[in-house]
């Protein structure tokens, strides 16, 4: 999958509100299932295929994440 | 690099920066914010409305002539908590605050943040009357449809058929009257200068609301009169929903009524 | 204190003295609404402030103006607004919080009698909080009160009221408005301007206070009201309590009276002793911090203390706790109003005065 960019995500800042699932225009972020952070929120995981978009951090009411593009696009398997 | 998951679905570590060459572009919470964790509801909208207009005030470069004049409701959180000068003010009250700081300080930015139960119930005839003297501050309203710090029930906003502490069936116009779209009134005043509408329920408006709050500061700057950016947020907690539902709630209902868009400009 | 010029002295309604005062005071902003008897005050300064670079804003409401007011102190701008008690009553929430907010503000009554003396000392407005509180007799002391108003809000970064009148804003006197140095001001360290955004420590002003809870978020109410009131009681002893206090070391009746009335009082007292008559006369000028102890020697050797005010009975409470029982206070004020309200005659009359000072002292 060309990966375009990353997130680097603050897990205990998160509350769990799931905007960014919605948010992600190439929909490669999905929450927990089982785990959760210490304030007993699930949070967000990356998949393969972030563009660096920023529209997970520009929707986060917790200010979450990090968002980082790589000069060349990867490969992520 | 990439981990599986119980259910399968690979992902990718997102605890450290990337190790391959790449540009950092967006970097958890503004500077202008000092502490980024607030009490505010999982899904509320306002600290992203807040995160627009000082991400603006740092784009201007205005950082260091810029007060902001914070009204009373759930936003009340950012006022101890931004790096820009903040006068606090009552509810209802922050357009007669900003309008003696502007005046007394004709080069400063001023500009106010308000609730919808803040500027459209206790303070309505405050940002009237800015508006018709042109005023030269900028008013941002956070509009929910709810008064949220107080629990949640109707304001003048609130729009028909929607569910509040007091208006559990829904707002009914025979009972309760209805809702009052501010910024279309606004537009309506000689006076304002610029006047529009944007929501933070998608990052799509959360981008196009973004250009509103630099336009409508560009107008301060340029000495043109009033300005006025009212953003529709979203409160799942006042909404009696799911956080995820908030964002298509907030178009279907606000939205529908309290429509986005630049109204004058 | 020392004058620092020597204007000549001109004929000058109250109203227009007070303005110019307010100016060589230092007021650079004054909002306000018409209500009588405040109006003139108003137009004196609307017409007067912009020639000295001022800004004098026509306020669509008094809370509209007080509003402005706030704004303008915040940035350190000598500020001032006011009305009458019915719009100061408006206005209450608002003087409350600033004075929460600890800023500096001249608020002007110009009362219609003098039933607003509860709202002016006690505060019209929430929770705990004091205003100093000043009462000029007349044109000429009003002129001097004013400015040392705009001294002491500023020294002590808390709201001070004159209370004034419909005489006092409409009589016509001979005055010098001579500017009283009050000596430097104290520099500020807390005034908004813009200039401390993005230094990790831009300023704040909030009636919430800027303590934070231990959680580095959301405000810590307790200390900052335990701030204030300490701040509160710091002032109350800074500042001296003011009075004019005649003829009391061998008097066998003291009479009390404050503003306008009191000059009449006064006048009915010095007949009453060329007369023959021993008695003697106070008159409070700060309000608050009331004249307690000037009233409590005063009167220490009288028989009787007679209150005169033009209301129901409000400085007579003060009093009371100032003579704290070593002799009876009898009230022999009352309302005095013309048919629109206002407190003018029959009772500001020397000759009505000295007959209910007269019951007194054959009482």
């Amino acid at each position: 999958m060309l990966t375009r960019g990353t997130v680097v995500i603050d897990v205990e800042a998160c509350k769990g509100c799931d905007l960014c699932i919605d948010a992600c225009p190439p929909r490669v972020l999905v929450m927990t299932t089982d785990e959760h952070n210490t304030r007993g929120y699930r949070y967000p995981e990356l998949l393969p295929g972030c563009t660096g978009c920023r529209a997970c951090a520009q929707i986060c009411p917790d200010f979450c994440f990090q968002v980082y593009k790589y000069d060349t696009p990867i490969e992520v398997a | 690099m990439t981990k599986s998951r119980p259910d399968g679905l690979t992902i990718i570590p997102t605890d450290q920066p990337p190790t391959c060459a790449s540009r950092l572009v967006d970097d958890f919470t503004p500077d202008l914010i000092d502490v980024g964790e607030h009490h505010l509801c999982p899904g509320c909208g306002e600290p992203i409305a807040i995160r627009s207009m000082v991400e603006a005030v740092s784009e201007l470069e205005l950082v260091q002539l810029t007060i902001a004049v914070f009204g009373i409701g759930c936003y009340t959180a950012f006022s101890n908590n931004l790096d820009v000068e903040v006068l606090q003010a009552l509810h209802g009250r922050a357009p007669s605050l900003a309008t003696g700081v502007k005046r007394a300080k004709p080069n400063t930015i001023v500009f106010t943040v308000q609730g919808d139960g803040d500027m459209v119930n206790e303070g309505l005839q405050e940002v009237i009357h800015a508006a018709a003297r042109g005023e030269n501050i900028t008013c941002f309203m956070v509009n929910n449809g709810v008064f949220g710090e107080t629990g949640g029930h109707m304001t003048a906003t609130t729009v028909i058929g929607q569910r509040t502490k007091n208006t559990l069936d829904g707002r009914d116009a025979e009972q309760h009257g209805h809702p009052i779209r501010l910024a279309n009134l606004l537009a309506e005043v000689d006076g304002a200068a610029y006047v529009a509408r944007g929501a933070v329920n998608n990052a799509g408006n959360v981008a196009r609301t973004k250009r509103m709050i630099l336009d409508a500061f560009e107008t301060q700057r340029a000495g043109r009169g009033f300005s006025f950016v009212e953003i529709l947020t979203m409160c799942p907690t006042g909404w009696f929903i799911e956080t995820q539902e908030a964002p298509a709630y907030l178009a279907d209902n606000l939205g529908a009524v309290h429509q986005v868009g630049v109204l004058k400009s | 204190m020392s004058t620092t010029t020597a204007p000549p002295a001109r004929l000058l309604e109250g109203s227009e003295a007070i303005a110019e005062a307010m100016i060589a005071a230092g007021c650079r902003f004054f909002a306000g609404y018409p209500m009588t008897p405040f109006t003139e005050v108003l137009e004196a300064m609307a017409a007067k402030l912009p020639d000295v670079g001022g800004v004098c804003m026509n306020a669509e409401s008094e809370l509209e103006a007080v509003g402005m007011a706030w704004g303008a102190a915040a940035t350190g701008t000598l500020a001032a607004t006011g009305s009458t008690g019915q719009g100061l009553s408006l206005m209450q929430e608002s003087l409350a919080e600033i004075t929460l907010a600890r800023l500096p503000l001249v608020v002007l009554n110009m009362a219609r009698a003098q039933g607003d003396y509860f709202q002016a000392t006690r505060g019209g407005g929430h929770g705990d909080y004091r205003h100093v509180v000043l009462a000029p007799i007349d044109v000429p002391e009003a002129v001097h009160l004013v400015q040392l108003a705009f001294h002491l809000t500023w020294r002590w970064r808390n709201p001070v009221l004159v209370f004034g009148d419909y005489y006092l804003a409409h009589t016509t006197q001979s005055v010098a408005v001579d500017a009283v140095d009050f000596g430097e001001r104290v520099p500020a360290d807390w005034t908004l301007d813009g200039s401390t955004g993005g230094s990790g420590r831009a300023r704040l002003i909030s009636p919430l206070g800027d303590a934070k809870r231990a959680d580095r978020v959301g405000y810590n109410l307790a200390e900052h009201y335990r701030t204030c009131a300490a701040h509160t009681d710091e002032m109350v002893a800074g500042i001296e309590p003011m009075a004019e206090v005649r003829d009391t070391d061998d008097a066998d009746v003291v009479v009390i009276a404050f503003g306008t009335p009191a000059r009449y009082v006064r006048a009915a007292v010095k007949q009453l002793r060329a007369d023959g008559a021993k008695v003697g006369y106070v008159r409070p000028i700060t309000l608050f911090p009331f004249p307690t102890d000037a009233v409590a020697r005063a009167t220490a050797n009288a028989r009787r203390v007679a209150v005169y005010e033009n209301n129901q009975g409000q400085m007579v409470d003060d009093v009371r706790l100032a003579v704290l029982g070593r002799a009876p206070v009898q009230f022999i004020g009352g309302l005095s109003l013309d048919s629109a309200g206002f407190g003018i005659a029959p009772d500001l009359d020397v000759a009505v005065l000295r007959a209910r000072i007269e019951e007194v002292l054959g009482a």
